[in-house]
């Protein structure tokens, strides 16, 4: 029996999540997706596709006579939103997957921490970015000690929707704490770029992480060994090009002078193609980690109904 | 043409990418009196990325924008000090400690299609009292009504100066002239130019933008800045002390500070060579330069043809991870086309 979910959030991000579950799911069900606009495209969609919808945002879910069959919230507003969303949530005993930058609960990034959060009723997705870069920085932390991780997130300037752009900094503070909280990196750096070009270029990483010492085998099959596994819930996430490895000395202003490795390596996300395009690797891979999230955690809950 | 027309020196923020970010305090400080002196009236000052570019992707600071800027403040008697900021790289965070250390003018900077990224950061400054100014860099890329809508937003934000940057120095003259013509046109607010010399049309597209009525102008001593540096500020004071225009800018000093303090600090000289040139005519970000010279040594590949196809697959500002990208496929081709 599948777990019932619903989905707060009828723009890309929530649309696509919904595909996604009815397309390739076993272990949750859609029930109802939330939206504040009737008029949504995204609201419209779940009609043609049998799912049940509501405009009027968490006051429509909450007095729905489905809610209380529902164990799993996706919430796909705002940060904003969802701080409003989490108290309700959590008063009515659901769990919230949250892919707002709000980070009322943990950070999850599912290759590196996931199990370690499957009874939070609330966990975070971090940003696009991290999705996309910490599960590298967590693989060279898992064999060399990381000093100093950095990333640049390239993202074609159509997938910038208003609340990232309306708050970019959001973007760079959130994934600087996850490259430091699950990374493992003592300091974390993020950067971002939107990139206008025409046709909208695919979603592209730079991970630099500086390690103490490693060994370059054991680095290069970490991060193998890592993207084949964020690959398997992410299908378009791929190294492009192999490791590169550079024994340097740096000088880092409030930070100190290291001598060690440093590390970088060139990936590349695109999109499944479901409702975004499939240069949208940015948010593809938002929805795709946060349905593995869901997942997981279901069959979890499931094993623990079982259990008890 | 405006009343009078403020120059913003750059030495001490573009001018960083020529020297790979390593000024000392103490150069900085010699740099900055010189200019005083002048009485330029605005002095930028920050990492060549803006506030905390300090990274691997832009290379590491010699010191942290917050000592630079409090040693510049230390010496400056008349002029007001500026900072850089990209968001996307810095935050709101870092322009508030900026503005604690005695900034007065922020100049936030967006690719130019990308103007909404900043109407947090522009709307803040303004509510904390700053000097501020709206960046659209790479503004070659687009033609000029498309632009001027994206100077419209950052105006809307609350700047009171929008900028023409041509962070490739890749406009020419014509190019120039209806940009800033356009802008004086259809802006309320002042209207700003800076650019490179990668086309060594550095103090002549400075020149027109004057003419157009500009209210700002950026230059640097001997041209610092990244790629074939930007417009060389003695220079520019000397031409327009010849059209007799005024800009309370005494030009002995700027002379004595690009001779003496500047250029022999020029590790790789700063001028329109092979590479510099490569930038202009592909349309490549300026501060590219020495990432792309290194990343060719490293991999042993060409550097022009490294710049010509990052000009290629459009990069924008801040993409500099991508050379090391190009410079491998690049170096992939050259082994497949000799394996055939």
């Amino acid at each position: 029996m599948p777990m019932n979910c619903a989905i707060i959030g009828s723009g890309n991000i929530g649309t696509d999540l919904m595909i996604k579950i009815l397309r390739l799911s076993e272990e949750l069900e859609v029930k109802m997706l939330v939206g504040i606009d009737p008029e949504s495209d995204g609201l419209a969609r779940a009609g043609r596709m049998g799912v049940e919808t509501t405009h009027k945002g968490i006051d429509g879910l909450v007095n729905s006579p489905l809610f209380e069959g529902i164990d799993i919230l996706f919430d796909a507003t705002s940060a904003k939103a969802h701080l409003h969303h989490a108290p309700i949530l959590k008063e009515h005993g659901k769990r919230s997957i949250d892919l707002t930058p709000a980070a009322v609960g943990p950070y999850v990034v599912p290759v590196a921490n996931l199990t370690e959060h499957l009874d939070a009723p609330n966990v975070n997705m971090v940003t696009c970015g991290g999705q996309a870069t910490i599960p590298i920085l967590w693989a060279v932390s898992c064999v060399a000690p990381v000093i100093y991780g950095e990333i640049v997130a390239s993202i074609a300037s159509k997938s910038a929707g208003p609340g990232t752009r309306a708050n970019i900094d959001e973007f760079t503070e959130t994934t600087a704490r996850g490259i430091e909280e699950i990374g493992g990196a003592r300091k974390g750096n993020a950067i971002i770029i939107l990139n206008p070009a025409e046709p909208p270029l695919i979603m592209r990483d730079t991970v630099y992480a500086f390690c103490e010492n490693g060994d370059e085998k054991e680095i290069t099959e970490s991060i193998d060994e890592t993207v084949a596994r964020v690959a398997e819930y992410v299908p378009g996430y791929r190294v492009l090009k192999d490791p590169i490895f550079d024994e340097q000395k740096i000088a880092m202003p409030d930070f100190g002078e290291y001598h060690g490795l440093k590390v970088t390596c060139l990936l590349e996300v695109e999109g499944a193609g479901h409702y975004l395009p499939k240069y949208a690797g940015n948010l593809d891979i938002m929805t795709s980690a946060a349905l593995q999230v869901g997942e997981v955690m279901a069959r979890y809950m499931q094993k623990e109904v079982v259990d008890n | 043409m405006s009343s009078r027309l403020i120059i913003n020196d750059v030495t001490l923020r573009d001018g960083m990418h020529a020297v790979a970010h390593q000024y000392s305090l103490e150069q900085m400080q010699a740099i900055a009196r010189k200019l005083d002196e002048a009485g330029i009236p605005i002095i930028e000052v920050t990492h060549g990325d803006g506030l905390s570019g300090s990274s691997f992707n832009y290379g590491f600071p010699a010191h942290s924008d917050l000592e630079y800027i409090r040693a510049v403040k230390e010496v400056v008697m008349q002029a007001k000090v500026a900072a850089l900021l990209l968001p996307g790289i810095g935050t709101i965070e870092e322009m508030k400690e900026a503005h604690k250390a005695g900034v007065d003018t922020i100049r936030v900077a967006t690719h130019c299609t990308e103007a909404n990224i900043a109407a947090q950061h522009i709307e803040t400054a303004r509510d904390m009292g700053f000097d501020t100014v709206g960046f659209l860099m790479m503004a070659h890329m687009i033609p000029t009504p498309q632009l001027l809508e994206q100077a419209k937003l950052i105006e809307s934000y609350g700047a009171q100066c929008v900028y023409i940057t041509d962070s490739a120095g890749a406009l020419l003259m014509d190019e120039t002239r209806e940009r800033v013509r356009a802008f004086k046109n259809e802006l309320g607010c002042e209207v700003g130019f800076h650019n490179h010399n990668n086309l060594g049309l550095g103090v002549a597209n400075t020149v027109i933008a004057v003419e157009e009525g500009a209210d700002r102008v950026d230059a640097s001593l001997a041209g610092m800045g990244a790629g074939a540096g930007n417009c060389p500020l003695e220079v520019l004071v000397a031409v327009l002390q010849r059209m007799e225009i005024e800009t309370e800018v005494e030009l002995y000093p700027l002379i004595d500070g690009a001779d003496q303090i500047v250029r022999p600090l020029q590790q790789r000289p700063v001028q329109t060579d092979g590479n510099a040139l490569m930038l202009g005519y592909a349309g490549v970000y300026s501060s590219f330069l020495l990432h792309t010279e290194r990343a060719s040594k490293r991999f042993g590949v060409d550097s022009r043809d490294v710049l010509i196809e990052l000009g290629r697959r459009k990069m924008v500002g801040g993409q500099e991870d991508m050379i090391v990208d190009v410079a491998l496929d690049l170096l992939k081709q050259e082994t497949s086309a000799e394996a055939d």
